[in-house]
């Protein structure tokens, strides 16, 4: 039983324009589609270096559209 | 293309109800229910505030918008946010071209609506009430205007209600693209991490429900839970607004009992004209139904989704001809739903422009049998990512339609030709709108 705080990522499709920075950076979490707009996997992690390239990820998005929103720890 | 968008056509000819709870009272020939009346026939309105609430709850009243989600839940969650300065939204904007139910029920007891709006205000302290309409219809908006009149001149203790106006658009009735136009935006959806029942019209808290839930209100704030529960299942309580069109006798708006199959509702829309070839449940987000299961099909809402995967919607019931091709016209619907995206999001814009010209090519028989491929990629690949529901609704109708005539699809998409285009009707889809305001 792991009780660390649990993340996960998001996307504003509105915010996004498809740089595609965020696939580059975190591919264990984000794919491009056939448009070159973001599929953001929605799982909670807890792993620290999934965390640290998520969040390197989120502060490179030039339209901010990349959140990082802190997730409930999973219960015992 | 009109500069205000596309023009409505003239709502179907009202026609006597099944149930007759909203639709009881005079007929279309006198015009709206004047006030009046309308208190001669249903007495005061009574006090919103705890009691309604408890009322409500008991009632089962689900939301008649498309989403049937439990009334009182609804207003629980604004008004748990409430502070005095929360907003009730009248969500009359009707974008779904196969329904008329709201703009007729409008016309006829706009008071109805009005005292339901009031009656939440009261409950959730809401100091604003907005009805919010589309350009389209300048009838109701007639009916409307001289109803408002109308409390105005008697004085009634109610916060004055102001009507916000918008371009006739299918998304336009979505809670956040409401709350957006009515802040003074254009009536897109936004992207929030707080729904309108926190942060709606101006950051406020807001109740944003369909015309229909809240006359609903008015009647069980009058006659009470019992009453509601006399019609209807336990689940899906009371009765609904329908709109019928396509291949029946009597198109038009019916009062229904939930508690009735889909056949007693064909019946009083004095049957189909030609042998059913299937029929759209829902609206253009809903399900096609094989024309086997229209007469027994329970009008339960969870009935429907757990035996059928489907829903009532907002009341619609589009039959097809015989002779008639669901995946023309699914086709056909789906480029309307493509053209009528916000604009916002990749996924919406793109996938779904990429469906329908794969899809045009299909629907005849122009399309090579990848295509359908193709088509199923994509349809995985945008559900779920946009901002609002568009792309997700716009992908179930298309599946739904591909899945039911897999078989008749995949003859489209090997170049056969099929003559269900040809055949008469089924509701065209109208031009997309252009206007967001």
């Amino acid at each position: 039983m792991n009780s660390d705080p649990r993340h996960r990522l998001r996307v504003n499709p509105i915010l996004c324009t498809g740089f595609g920075y965020c696939a580059e950076i975190v591919p264990e979490l984000i794919s491009l589609d056939d448009w070159g707009f973001p599929i953001v996997n929605p799982r909670p992690f807890d792993e620290d270096k999934l965390l640290h390239l998520a969040e390197r990820a989120v502060a490179t998005c030039p339209r901010l559209a990349l959140l990082l929103e802190e997730v409930a720890p999973e219960a015992g | 293309m009109s500069a205000v968008g596309m023009e409505l056509r003239a709502p179907p000819q009202i026609r006597p109800a099944v149930g007759t709870r909203l639709m009881a009272g005079p007929g279309q020939a006198t015009g709206y229910e004047r006030i009046d009346d309308h208190h001669r026939r249903l007495g005061p309105r009574p006090a919103g505030g705890k009691t309604l609430f408890e009322v409500l709850a008991q009632s089962g009243l689900r939301g008649r918008g498309g989403a049937w989600f439990s009334t009182w839940r609804k207003w629980a969650a604004v008004g748990r946010s409430s502070d005095g300065h929360s907003v009730v939204v009248i969500n009359a904007s009707e974008g779904e071209p196969l329904s008329s139910k709201d703009r007729t029920l409008l016309m006829l007891r706009p008071h109805l609506v009005l005292d339901g709006a009031v009656l939440a205000a009261d409950t959730l302290g809401a100091d604003d009430i907005v009805l919010y309409l589309s350009k389209g219809s300048k009838a109701t908006e007639q009916a409307v205007q001289g109803a408002l009149k109308e409390r105005g001149r008697a004085g009634l203790p109610e916060p004055q209600i102001r009507i916000v106006r918008t371009a006739h658009r299918y998304i336009a009735g979505e809670s956040s693209a409401a709350a957006n136009r009515i802040s003074g935006g254009p009536s897109k959806p936004k992207f929030s991490l707080q729904r309108s029942a926190e942060k709606g019209v101006d950051d406020r808290p807001t109740l944003v429900q369909n015309a229909e839930t809240l006359a609903h209100v008015a009647m069980i704030a009058r006659y009470g839970s019992d009453w509601f529960r006399r019609l209807g299942t336990q689940s899906s309580p009371g009765t609904t607004l329908m709109t019928l069109s396509g291949n029946v006798r009597k198109p038009g708006v019916y009062e229904v009992d939930l508690g009735a199959r889909l056949g007693n509702v064909l019946e009083a829309a004095g049957g189909t004209v030609t042998p059913a070839e299937g029929a759209l449940l829902g609206g253009y987000f809903g399900t096609w139904l094989p024309a086997t299961l229209l007469h027994d099909l329970p009008l339960d809402v969870d009935q429907l989704r757990s035996a059928h995967g489907a829903s009532l919607g907002c009341g619609v019931l589009a039959v097809l001809p015989q002779g008639g091709c669901a995946v023309v016209e699914a086709a056909r619907i789906f480029s309307y739903l493509a053209a009528e995206n916000a604009g916002q999001c990749g996924p919406c814009v793109n996938g779904l422009a990429a469906i329908a010209e794969a899809m045009n090519r299909i629907a005849v028989s122009d399309s090579v049998p990848s295509d359908l491929d193709r088509v199923q990629r994509w349809i995985g690949m945008v559900r779920g990512r946009g901002a609002c529901h568009h792309p997700d609704g716009a992908v179930g109708l298309l599946s739904s339609a591909l899945t039911l005539y897999s078989d008749h699809a995949r003859q489209h998409a090997s170049g056969q030709r099929c003559y269900g285009a040809t055949v008469a009707g089924f509701p065209r889809p109208p031009g997309p709108g252009t206007e967001w305001r």
